[in-house]
């Protein structure tokens, strides 16, 4: 059913080797912000095209992919893309994280541990962790060349500063192998652990901005803090209200005009998975 | 302690034509240790000038000044500055402050430049403040508000802060009374007594007579002006 | 104070713009704690000296020897290492020297946590102390620059220029734009500071009465030329060169 008036997963094959040279020198260079020619998408600016670029790049035909956005699969963006590849690569899709090859998310890292041999494709909107407080494109390079991070923790001091506590929690930035600071794309605080050690490669595409980054297999990430204010993943202080899971990272749903609410995991296929198994567990 | 030979010293008025006007010719002068030379001539015959000279505010152009081993006039401004800071202490007429420094830190400056701490510096100053008779309400003002006699006694005190061993001294007692006019002098007795070679301008003959060992008329160092 | 080594000797320093002089054939030597000052109206080659002496500016020809090594020959990492550490720089307006949307106690910081230090409670130590040596109530640690006064946030620059203890500091104008009973009382604390921390000091001004405050020695600059250099007061007031004499003269008494 592949759409015949496409190549291969929408892009020509020149741009994919383009994108797949920035992605080899990513790796190569953990943390780093390789630029690249970004290419229009027939998709705005904010929906992924960073990610979908990526994603394109690294497809082949046998590939499974997953699309998650901000945990879920069922939401308007997670769909949209999927059918877009569906359409375009005419690859296989799925919901089920251990299942799929390439994942291509939004705001979230799976709750199941990614292995070898995954690829986990991250949207990001503003790679530039020094971008708030450095607008010079020429400086924030020279600081990421000569490590010169010492404005990462002032944003940093101005949090705890302002709410008692490092307040940021998403695009926590991290340094990777001890040299770049990077921003690890708006994933929350809780994720940021996922990020170091991870068995599979990660990568980060942002298409307005023109940038990829990658962390290869098992790179040392380490989240910045302060001695006296160490970093702590948080999550809301609940657990699950539909599967009971007490270790995720939780959405607050408002259920009703009067304000009653229910947490629910983020990562829907995990909940699901969950909740399929109790169901079993209780039926036997 | 001071000695002066040949000096001399013209001054170059570019913006006026280019003027030459000659000031000092064949200087001599020799202070020793706890001596005080006073500088006599009218006003206009240089004493002035010459003090200045010695402080290294105005070039010479020919000769030497000798404070203790530091030639002034061919000194660096570095060896200056140290001389000034450790040597060479000055009273002028003037009080030259930064605005809103305290009486007492004014005082005090000369002795927090040589490093000593604080608390003793100004325990110094307010000492001398009190001698001088500076009421007391005063001291954590500054000085450019004062009367003209208080800035001179101010002066005074800042000049006397540090055991200089040559002192310069402008007019130290004009325009004071009697009982400030008395302190001074003493201060300038105990300087002596202390060893220090002085060279000052007294208008105020009677004091001159009691704390100056003899006199020089500087007179004999002005250049004979070319008709 | 009695270090036998200049800290910086500058030879036969200069920089074109193309054919046009901006500094040339500059010569001098400063020494630990002293203070040189940089006198001359707009376009005499000032800025440009201090631009080039700072590495903000390329120079074309010469040396600028920091503790015996020549600045023009480091890599820009050193450079770089060099101006957040031992060097600092107090520009004219305080907002090319802030950051205007971080704390005071931020600003302050900044500087401790770009050589390392990662203690969150002490860097505010730190900041806190500072503010205070600036005159800046301890209260206003949370609040941004653009809520002080002029004065206030030129005491923060050099608060947060100085907090790493350099021990060269480049100011070009730090009293400018500001009221004259405010200049006094930065004035008074530079003075202070520099005493009290040992201070090497370049400052660029075309106030006179700045300069003799707080100038050891004088370098009068016109056309990019040094046209007279000296010990301060004996430059103001035993001037030689016909443009010293002119500029001396052409201050307003007051």
């Amino acid at each position: 059913m592949t759409d015949q008036a496409y190549n291969f997963a929408y892009l020509d094959e020149a741009t994919k080797r383009m994108i797949r040279r920035a992605l080899l020198k990513g790796l190569a260079i953990p943390g780093y912000q390789v630029p690249f020619a970004s290419r229009e998408m027939p998709m705005p600016y904010g929906w992924g095209t960073g990610g979908v670029q990526v994603t394109a790049a690294c497809l082949t035909p046998e590939d499974t992919l997953k699309v998650i956005d901000q945990g879920a699969d069922d939401t308007t963006n997670a769909v949209s893309i999927r059918k877009f590849f569906e359409r375009t690569a005419d690859v296989a899709t799925t919901e089920a994280t251990a299942e799929a090859t390439v994942i291509q998310t939004r705001h979230r890292i799976p709750e199941v541990p990614l292995t070898e041999g995954q690829i986990l494709v991250y949207q990001v909107p503003i790679p530039e962790p020094l971008r708030f407080l450095e607008p010079r494109e020429s400086e924030t390079r020279k600081m990421h060349a000569l490590s010169e991070y010492g404005l990462m923790h002032v944003k940093l001091y101005e949090d705890i500063a302002r709410h008692g506590a490092i307040a940021t929690s998403y695009a926590y930035p991290v340094q990777v192998e001890g040299h770049y600071v990077m921003d690890p794309s708006p994933i929350p605080k809780f994720d940021n652990p996922k990020l170091g050690d991870n068995a599979a490669i990660q990568l980060f595409g942002a298409g307005r901005e023109q940038r990829i980054y990658a962390l290869p297999p098992y790179t040392r990430v380490v989240s910045l803090d302060f001695e006296d204010h160490p970093f702590e993943p948080t999550k809301a202080d609940h657990s699950c209200d539909l599967c009971g899971a007490g270790d995720t990272y939780l959405d607050e749903v408002i259920t009703d005009d009067q304000g009653s609410r229910m947490f629910v995991c983020s990562d829907t296929n995990y909940c699901v998975t969950r909740q399929a198994e109790a169901e079993a567990g209780a039926a036997q | 302690m001071i000695r002066i030979e040949n000096l001399s010293k013209s001054f170059t008025l570019h913006n006026q034509s280019g003027v030459v006007i000659p000031v000092m010719a064949g200087a001599h002068l020799a202070v020793q240790p706890g001596e005080c030379v006073a500088l006599t001539g009218q006003s206009g015959s240089g004493k002035s000038t010459l003090m200045r000279m010695i402080y290294g505010n105005y070039l010479a152009a020919g000769g030497s000044i000798m404070v203790g081993d530091v030639d002034v006039a061919k000194a660096s401004p570095r060896e200056i500055i140290r001389l000034r800071r450790e040597t060479l202490g000055y009273v002028s007429q003037f009080l030259r402050v930064v605005p809103r420094v305290p009486t007492r830190t004014v005082v005090a400056e000369p002795l927090l430049a040589l490093g000593i701490p604080s608390d003793q510096a100004h325990a110094r100053a307010e000492h001398l403040l009190e001698q001088l008779n500076i009421p007391q309400r005063l001291w954590s003002l500054s000085p450019t508000t004062f009367s003209g006699g208080e800035q001179q006694r101010v002066n005074i005190a800042r000049g006397f802060a540090h055991d200089y061993p040559a002192l310069l001294l402008d007019e130290p007692t004009a325009s004071l009374d009697a009982k400030n006019r008395e302190v001074v002098l003493s201060l300038i007795e105990a300087a002596k007594a202390r060893g220090a070679a002085i060279v000052g301008i007294f208008h105020d003959e009677a004091a001159r007579d009691r704390v100056c060992d003899r006199t020089v008329d500087v007179t004999g160092f002005t250049p004979q002006r070319a008709a | 104070m009695t270090q036998d080594q200049p800290l910086l000797s500058v030879r036969d320093l200069a920089k074109m713009y193309g054919g046009r002089i901006g500094c040339t054939d500059v010569s001098f030597d400063l020494w630990p704690g002293e203070v040189l000052g940089i006198v001359g109206e707009s376009g005499s080659g000032k800025s440009t000296l201090l631009g080039c002496l700072s590495g903000q500016l390329a120079a074309d020809r010469g040396q600028i020897l920091y503790r015996g090594r020549d600045t023009r020959q480091m890599s820009e990492p050193e450079r770089r290492l060099l101006s957040r550490t031992e060097w600092a720089f107090v520009h004219q307006n305080p907002r090319d020297g802030l950051r205007m949307g971080v704390s005071a106690g931020g600003n302050v910081g900044e500087r401790l946590m770009a050589v390392g230090a990662r203690h969150y409670g002490d860097i505010r130590e730190t900041a806190t102390d500072w503010l205070g040596r600036v005159e800046i109530s301890a209260e206003r640690i949370d609040d941004r620059p653009r809520q002080f006064s002029g004065g206030m946030q030129q005491r923060l620059q050099i608060a947060r220029n100085l907090v790493t203890s350099p021990k060269l500091v480049f100011m070009d104008e730090p009293t400018g734009g500001l009221d004259v009973s405010v200049q006094a009382r930065l004035l008074d604390l530079l003075r202070g500071l520099v005493r009290d921390m040992g201070l090497s000091v370049i400052i660029v001004t075309h106030d006179l009465a700045v300069a003799r405050l707080l100038a050891d020695r004088l370098m009068v600059m016109k056309d990019g030329h040094v046209i007279e250099h000296g010990l301060t007061d004996q430059v103001l007031d035993d001037p030689q060169a016909a443009y010293t004499q002119l500029l001396v003269s052409s201050v307003l008494q007051v």
